[in-house]
């Protein structure tokens, strides 16, 4: 009855409007929406092989939550983001600021900088692996050091955590650039004729304006780091001994799914780190109001 | 003498900007530098110690050996096509739910278009098992066709052009309607063309993200010969595990191609990923 009310010319328009979401709704529908239920279901089952499940109700996560490598990795994924997000953010907001000063090469520097980002990270983290090799790495050689920093389950992740921070400081930066720039510059120009200091400049007009860039590259950083695998993965191969102390939630899902082959425990991992997410992402709406300037 | 103490204090600022920016991208070329000049040495030159700077000579042995033990020839084509066939989809469909999200009225738009910020707000590893199953319950594992299978659709790229049609003034598009043209030309000759920008940036993000992606790969495509760069390169690092001058010369074959084009399209890259920043 109510498809009568529309027009023949809307109801033209909304017939061009199926088609044309049409392609993108059932894709997202086949492979997002249903995958999705089905891991919330797999994760409550056991896989006997060629895709077959068993419902053992919540056996998975009873098993998971008795499991300190589940513990360790959650632990991992943690110390990750705290080890790269507030200081990559901070590395990320000085090169930014400098940036945004009147300097020569300003492209040439950015191009730099950016550079990580489009080079694979399976290629990047081959050449950190030489770099930290601890028997004719270079950086053992220049500080004359003997440190295994691959290999020593204590210095691991603080490999890691270099090679993220670095990877990561050119992206970041050219987001909060952008942040930066659009910082009315007459804002600076009253504030100079009072005479503050750059320090006081820094902390009463640059952090204040830019504090909402800043929210959603440490929101986009914060929710990358808690996923973080391919990095890790590549820097420390499975045989590795020092493996357990710095696989993360989803180095632990592929390994469980993929290797072990046991895809009830992985999805139960992976609907983890999905909570584990939501809960950082709630924290961090609910922290904003301290500190997120929105007014001007 | 006020004014010449704040002229040194302005100095003594660029001179410190530009010693902290010319330290950091040292830091930041130094690594590639370090791999380009390891990727022409010999095992035994790599190691040794104490350290030698440059090469003896410059030697294309390792590439030699990096191309005998990894199909490159196999893993750019499938790497290529890999991201021509996720760009042209996520182009595509993108731009014509964007279109109508932003533009046209219709029924359950809400609904609709809660599906797609669902799809987004979840990190994709909660997809691959089941999405792994379907490709091989398809019997397509180790294709192309596999590799391009989760990114046919791209809920970002919808919300993306979301944005830019909903940029655009509806005026517009009125005024092709009113010349006789349906919605479908509308969108077609009309408002897609004036999305240059963003679809360029969005191609970028596309390619940059499927290029660097690693464990979709590794998962459903096992075959060498049908692996992509990435995951190429994390099996030539389990063949090669010491032998790092020939692991240098395969990173940098699979750099190559990405750096090239984000050297000639500098501009673009950065402020097209910039752009769609946030994902």
């Amino acid at each position: 009855m109510k498809k009568n009310k529309l027009s023949p010319a809307a109801r033209r328009e909304q017939n061009w409007a199926y088609i044309m979401v049409g392609p993108t709704i059932i894709g997202l529908l086949v492979l997002n929406i249903w995958p999705f239920i089905q891991t919330i279901y797999t994760s409550f089952c056991e896989h006997l092989g060629f895709g077959r499940y068993k419902f053992i109700g919540l056996a998975n996560y009873v098993e998971m939550f008795q499991t300190p490598e589940f513990w360790k990795a959650t632990w991992n994924t943690i110390l990750f983001c705290i080890l790269t997000v507030p200081l990559g953010l901070f590395l990320s907001l000085l090169v930014a600021m400098l940036l945004n000063a009147k300097i020569k090469f300003k492209g040439g520097f950015r191009t730099i900088f950016f550079l990580p980002m489009v080079c694979a990270p399976a290629a990047v983290t081959m050449v950190w692996r030489w770099i930290f090799n601890a028997d004719y790495g270079i950086l053992n050689q220049i500080f004359g050091t003997d440190i295994k920093w691959i290999t020593d389950p204590n210095v691991v992740m603080l490999s890691c955590a270099i090679v993220a921070i670095w990877s990561n400081i050119g992206y970041d930066a050219v987001l909060l650039l952008a942040g930066l720039q659009n910082i009315p510059k007459t804002l600076y120009e009253a504030n100079s004729i009072d005479g503050a200091g750059k320090v006081k400049q820094f902390f009463t007009i640059t952090l204040p304006m830019v504090s909402p860039t800043l929210f959603v590259v440490m929101i986009m950083r914060l929710m990358a780091s808690v996923k973080v695998y391919d990095l890790i993965y590549m820097m420390v191969e499975e045989t590795n001994p020092a493996v357990t102390s710095v696989q993360s939630l989803m180095y632990l899902f592929y390994r469980e799914s993929f290797v072990a082959g046991s895809r009830g425990m992985g999805s139960a991992i992976v609907i983890w780190t999905v909570l584990l997410i939501g809960l950082v992402t709630v924290i961090q709406f609910y922290g904003q109001k301290k500190w997120v300037n929105y007014d001007v | 003498m006020k004014r010449s103490s704040m002229e040194s204090s302005k100095t003594l600022n660029t001179v410190l900007t530009y010693a902290f920016l010319i330290l950091g991208a040292l830091i930041m070329i130094l690594p590639f530098v370090w791999m380009i000049l390891t990727s022409s040495k010999t095992v035994p030159e790599s190691n040794m110690i104490p350290v030698t700077i440059l090469p003896e000579r410059i030697m294309l042995d390792n590439f030699v050996e990096a191309v005998k033990s990894l199909p490159f020839v196999n893993l750019y084509l499938n790497t290529g096509l890999m991201i021509f066939f996720r760009v042209v989809c996520a182009v595509l469909f993108s731009s014509m739910a964007g279109y109508a999200f932003a533009k046209l009225e219709f029924k359950g738009k809400g609904l609709l278009f809660g599906i797609v910020l669902v799809q987004m707000s979840l990190p994709s590893q909660i997809f691959i098992i089941p999405q792994y199953q379907m490709v091989a319950k398809m019997g397509m594992a180790n294709t192309i066709f596999a590799l391009v299978f989760p990114g046919i659709v791209s809920a970002f790229g919808v919300f993306f052009l979301r944005q830019t049609y909903m940029g655009i003034p509806k005026e517009i598009g009125e005024a092709a309607y009113l010349d006789g043209c349906n919605q479908w030309q509308t969108f077609y000759k009309v408002m897609f063309p004036l999305t240059g920008t963003s679809v360029a940036a969005l191609t970028i993000f596309t390619a940059v993200f499927a290029y660097s992606d690693l464990m979709w790969p590794l998962v459903v495509n096992s075959d060498l010969n049908m692996m992509t760069l990435s995951s190429g390169l994390a099996t030539l690092r389990g063949q090669f595990s010491t032998n790092f001058p020939v692991l240098m010369a395969g990173s940098l074959l699979a750099m190559l191609p990405m750096v090239v084009l984000y050297l000639i399209f500098q501009k673009q890259f950065i402020e097209g990923i910039a752009s769609t920043g946030g994902k």
